[in-house]
């Protein structure tokens, strides 16, 4: 196996892209991870389109993109594995160049998710899942798979719907210092607080919103990774596993045990204690499609004491400065959610923090050159996670 | 309209008329289906087309479980090799890879492990009142998820007790299942 580099990212805008279709809003990404890696698109072998699809027109949106983007004849296809899509086709590039199959892959994420009404948006999402045991019947959405989770964490351990809204506004707050994010104000949390339920106990402003965007990443081989750049970062390890499509089959509503195990398998593999892995990392995503992912997300991952997650959000561990930077990108919940770029564009932002480049305002100190990607499909149904490094393996 | 199914189509074809008819003046008086974006003002295409996907979905392997709704009974697969109870059921246990399975009626009785209230619907249930859905764990150690029939969710806790239903939903006219408060 072969060590892998990302040597040049890029990110469109995030938002309601009416301006732009599909290829065009990859194209955006693209374009600027080319530019980053001083890389032509004669220099890609390979490449691998992020794209859940279903509420855009297209069904072919690997062929589409190749044709835009001038990649034809060169083989590029989908992959998908709902909001985790973006690491899922990130994974499929890094197993491309560490099998020797690929020297230089590009990887792009991007969803037009505004090319439907949201009433078919929520409908769509809602089937992800066991679409004909729990939605057919019971017309479950994404926001109310994870209340479920929301409610038993609650009652369980004493979070408040309060506890839950820190979380949309740290993110908010950081998503105002991101130029490509979604939303570019801060709330607070009486705002928070006031906004309507989706899907009780989460409310709008505890949700991540319908988002149109795209990422791309330049993956390259470590033979050849010196031609495009000096400081390349490196995917050290995966980890991946999946949850049971049935909410009913699985024991408790407190945490993926998909985050667990693939969070663990990523820790074991780069040497990092899974006791205490907050000592390994300057930086961390962790998949906050809601609010409550968030807090969840940091017990699954062993960022916090299960239980305990949301009290390090109120003492506000979890900004800059903090024991551990969580979503300083703005995270899902305020940069946005575009569901096949999501992943992609988590990679982008820890790139940029490793390297010290972030946006003013929103750089975390970097002294361990270590960062944790974690990307969630549907209700822990797909967890992937990756850890980045400045070092080489 | 004698079930949900018409009565669904109708509600949705009723949705989409008035912004479609509205499409269809634009596309007659100036020669493309071409309107402003309501947020941006950005020139949208309006797809010509509508693709409707209904799906028919095999059930043979499951027949036995889907019929007995009819008897008032819910039943998960019991293998008869390993004993496994799998609900949702299946036709095959992968434990013991064999497909030997008998019905094995749940016990109507259980206590609620959490829930939700759905209020932003899906388009297929937009026809709806804010609707209640819980997971409920029955006696047997299983796990269902349905719908809970109760007035003030706030009454709902975790550990309430909880009584499995199986009839006709009222509205829809078709057997499914539901939770009431025991």
């Amino acid at each position: 196996m072969r060590n892998v580099a990302i040597v040049g990212v890029g990110i469109s805008r995030y938002g309601y892209r009416s301006d732009s279709n599909l290829a065009e809003l990859a194209w955006e990404a693209i374009n600027e991870a080319l530019n980053d890696a001083g890389a032509g698109v004669e220099d890609i072998d390979t490449y691998i389109v992020g794209n859940t699809g279903v509420w855009s027109s297209e069904p072919l949106p690997a062929v589409v993109i190749g044709e835009y983007a001038g990649l034809q004849p060169k083989n590029g296809i989908r992959v998908e594995a709902a909001c985790a899509t973006g690491l899922a086709a990130t994974r499929t590039g890094y197993s491309l160049i560490a099998s020797g199959e690929a020297d230089v892959v590009l990887v792009v994420g991007v969803e037009k998710m505004n090319e439907s009404t949201t009433p078919q948006v929520v409908e769509l999402i809602g089937r992800a899942g066991n679409y004909f045991w729990e939605f057919e019947n019971f017309g479950l959405t994404f926001p109310g798979y994870y209340a479920m989770y929301a409610t038993a964490y609650m009652k369980r351990y004493g979070a408040t719907e309060e506890d839950l809204c820190m979380v949309a506004v740290k993110n908010h707050h950081y998503a105002s210092l991101n130029p490509k994010a979604h939303f570019q104000k801060r709330i607070t949390v009486e705002e928070c607080m006031s906004s309507r339920y989706v899907a009780w106990p989460i409310k709008l402003y505890d949700s991540s919103p319908i988002t149109d965007g795209a990422a791309a990443l330049i993956l390259a081989s470590e033979d050849v990774a010196g031609k495009f750049t000096d400081s390349p970062i490196w995917i050290r390890s995966w980890g991946y596993a999946n949850g049971t499509s049935n909410l009913s089959r699985r024991s408790d509503f407190i945490g993926f045990e998909s985050t667990v195990v693939a969070s663990r398998m990523a820790y074991r593999r780069a040497g990092i204690d899974p006791d205490n892995p907050v000592k390994f990392f300057d930086v961390v995503t962790v998949h906050d499609a809601f609010t409550i992912a968030e807090i969840i997300g940091m017990g699954d991952l062993g960022l916090a004491k299960r239980g305990e997650e949301y009290k390090l959000v109120r003492e506000e561990q979890t900004y800059i400065g903090g024991l551990i930077p969580v979503n300083v990108d703005g995270g899902l919940k305020g940069k946005g959610h575009p569901i096949g770029a999501t992943g992609v564009g988590m990679i982008v932002d820890l790139v940029k923090q490793l390297q010290q480049r972030a946006d003013k305002g929103r750089q975390a100190p970097i002294s361990k050159g270590m960062a944790l990607a974690h990307n969630v499909g549907g209700t822990g149904h797909y967890v992937f996670t990756a850890v980045l490094s400045v070092d080489k393996p | 309209m004698k079930t949900v199914i018409l009565k669904l189509k109708r509600f949705l074809d009723g949705l989409f008329e008035d912004p479609l008819k509205l499409v269809d003046d634009v596309t007659d008086s100036s020669g493309l289906p071409v309107v402003p974006d309501q947020k941006t003002g950005d020139p949208i295409w309006v797809d010509v087309r509508e693709i409707r996907m209904r799906y028919t979905i095999p059930i043979k392997g499951v027949y036995p479980y889907i019929d007995s709704l009819r008897k008032g009974r819910l039943a998960a697969a019991k293998c008869r090799s390993c004993g496994k109870i799998y609900f949702p059921p299946q036709k095959d246990c992968p434990r013991c890879r064999v497909s030997d399975m008998e019905v094995h009626y749940l016990s109507p009785e259980g206590e609620l492990v959490t829930w939700t209230v759905i209020n932003v619907k899906p388009l297929s249930f937009m026809h709806h009142k804010d609707y209640v859905v819980g997971i409920v764990r029955l006696r047997d150690g299983i796990n269902v998820l349905a719908w809970i029939d109760i007035d003030d969710p706030a009454k709902l806790d975790v550990g309430v007790r909880m009584r499995l239903v199986v009839d006709k939903r009222p509205d829809e006219n078709y057997i499914t299942y539901w939770f009431k408060p025991a």
